[in-house]
């Protein structure tokens, strides 16, 4: 109810002229906010790059999640439980506190510039680490990392062991166990582990606000700043219906890749 | 050479648990830097460190507009993951007790605010609200935390009662137990650990919850609101940081708990 029904507003909203009155007044509908969001070529150009950016950022947070799930599935032994516990407390500490502390780590005073002027790498602090792009994916790769471990591990989970027994009988080097039995098997975990880092990156707005600088805005900066600063709203929900129309097309894209029912089976 | 065991099948890549261990070092670097900063006598956050204090914890709670912004999210916390469990848990109910038409539909629209970007729904609930003259406060704000919430929670009851044999239910049905008595003697109770921790999860992503926090707290502000307003005032930050300590022992804590109910 309170999600079907705001967006279904929202995208009435998008067809408004300008926000005068009543927003639940009948009003004549426009198509000039589509038609400024879709001529914009920075807008765009802006929604590729927050593509591109939570494409980079769900592969490379997914890639270095598999190893630690592969680790937890087979090689964890006893302690798993624990050793989980010990990945998720990160991701269960302040999201604003985490990006903050990549301030501290990337800024010009930080721990980076900090260690390399020790160690006699550089004689001044290197500016360009925070405030840009760069800087918003490192951070949001940190960020994801446990998240993407979990369905991954769901995947390697599912996995029965007999058949690594039955690859090593059939003198399968554990390479070769890892590539024709393990990986195929897991993959199901990879693409929902990759979905659910991509999806809230795409949206993201408040990592790039705190270590994009200007160079590392992104999609959803543009539409938070049209609700607040700029106070255009019907743009606004233009450029948001487009976003979720796109997330939704990824979406189902991705459903049909993998189901996610099967993860969810004991 | 006898039959390759399970075990030796495992002996493969060593450096798996180094990588292991590597990767929690750096998730926790952050961290442990946030931690020496909340303990460091100097005001800014920089190096060299100056020495050790305890002042910025004890100025915590010498802070009213930080105690009343913790306030404010324990609030919302505790109403929205309430009402999300509730709904969750009679959703799952309901999906996992009763073949109907449009169950799958009805699945999928339970799922639906996973994939929706969370600015996209910060700005319908802004103008729905707007446009029915609802004004905002910390209930806008546990609205749109029960409506992120709901699958999480649907999510965690629905993988319990699935697990458990639907005999039992008829069975209470059969020895004479009204509906209502047997979702009290029997779903509740089964159920019991699960709608706990769906509970806790509901409770924490509300807790930290900013991005829809942000455009519909209105004045009132919540913690993480409160705290990203603080991030440009160089003096106050690490007053916050020691909050932020204490609020992650707090969670861990909560965490740890609802852990341990769970695995009884």
């Amino acid at each position: 109810m309170f999600l079907i029904a705001p967006v279904v507003l929202m995208a009435t909203v998008s067809f408004r002229a300008d926000l005068s009155g009543d927003l639940l007044a009948p009003f004549s509908p426009t198509l000039k906010q589509y038609q400024q969001a879709f001529a914009g070529e920075g807008y765009w150009r802006l929604l590729g790059i927050s593509a591109l950016t939570a494409f980079g950022v769900a592969a490379i947070a997914t890639i270095a999640a598999y190893p630690v799930a592969y680790f937890l599935a087979f090689r964890a032994g006893r302690r798993a439980a624990l050793y989980l516990i010990l990945l998720l407390v990160p991701f269960w500490t302040s999201y604003l506190l985490r990006v903050m502390a990549w301030k501290l780590m990337l800024g010009s005073e930080g721990v980076v510039n900090s260690v390399l002027i020790a160690a006699g790498v550089i004689q001044a602090p290197l500016d360009a680490l925070l405030y840009n792009r760069g800087a918003v994916i490192v951070t949001l790769i940190y960020v994801w990392i446990p998240f993407a471990a979990l369905p991954i591990l769901a995947g390697l989970g599912r996995i029965d062991v007999r058949l690594h027994e039955a690859a090593a009988d059939l003198y399968a080097g554990p390479y070769d166990q890892f590539r024709r039995v393990t990986l195929p098997l897991s993959l199901p975990g990879v693409v929902a582990a990759f979905f659910m880092v991509f999806i809230p990156t795409v949206g993201e707005y408040v990592t790039p606000l705190l270590v994009g600088g200007t160079g590392g805005t992104m999609y959803g900066n543009i539409i938070q700043d049209f609700f607040t600063r700029a106070a255009n709203w019907p743009i606004g929900a233009a450029l948001s219906v487009i976003m979720l129309t796109a997330t939704l097309a990824l979406v189902i894209v991705g459903l049909r890749l993998v189901d996610p029912r099967r993860l969810l089976a004991r | 050479m006898a039959t390759p065991t399970a075990r030796q099948a495992r002996r493969g890549f060593p450096i798996i648990r180094g990588y292991y261990w590597l990767m929690i070092g750096l998730l926790y670097l952050p961290i442990a830097i946030l931690f020496v900063f909340s303990v460091n006598a100097n005001t800014t956050l920089t190096f060299p460190l100056k020495g050790f204090t305890l002042g910025w914890y004890a100025r915590v709670v010498s802070t009213p507009a930080l105690l009343h912004a913790i306030g404010n999210s324990l609030i919302v916390a505790v109403a929205s993951s309430l009402a999300a469990t509730i709904l969750g848990s009679m959703l799952a109910v309901v999906l996992s007790r009763f073949e109907f038409r449009g169950r799958g539909a009805l699945t999928g629209l339970a799922m639906l605010p996973l994939i929706v970007p969370y600015v996209v729904l910060a700005v319908a609930l802004l103008i729905l609200f707007r446009a029915a003259g609802i004004s905002l406060s910390l209930m806008t704000v546990s609205i749109a935390h029960v409506v992120v919430a709901l699958p999480y929670t649907t999510l965690i009851v629905l993988a319990r009662l699935i697990g458990f044999d639907r005999q039992l239910e008829d069975a209470s049905m059969d020895l004479g137990a009204s509906y209502l008595a047997t979702i009290r003697l029997v779903i509740l109770p089964i159920a019991a650990p699960a709608i706990v921790s769906a509970w806790l999860t509901a409770f924490t992503v509300s807790f930290d919850e900013f991005a829809l926090a942000l455009f519909l707290a209105g004045r009132d502000p919540t913690f993480p609101v409160y705290l990203y307003g603080q991030l440009r005032f160089a003096q106050t930050l690490p007053i916050l940081i020691a909050t932020a300590v204490l609020l992650m022992a707090a969670t861990l804590g909560l965490l740890v708990i609802a852990e341990t109910i769970r695995r009884r």
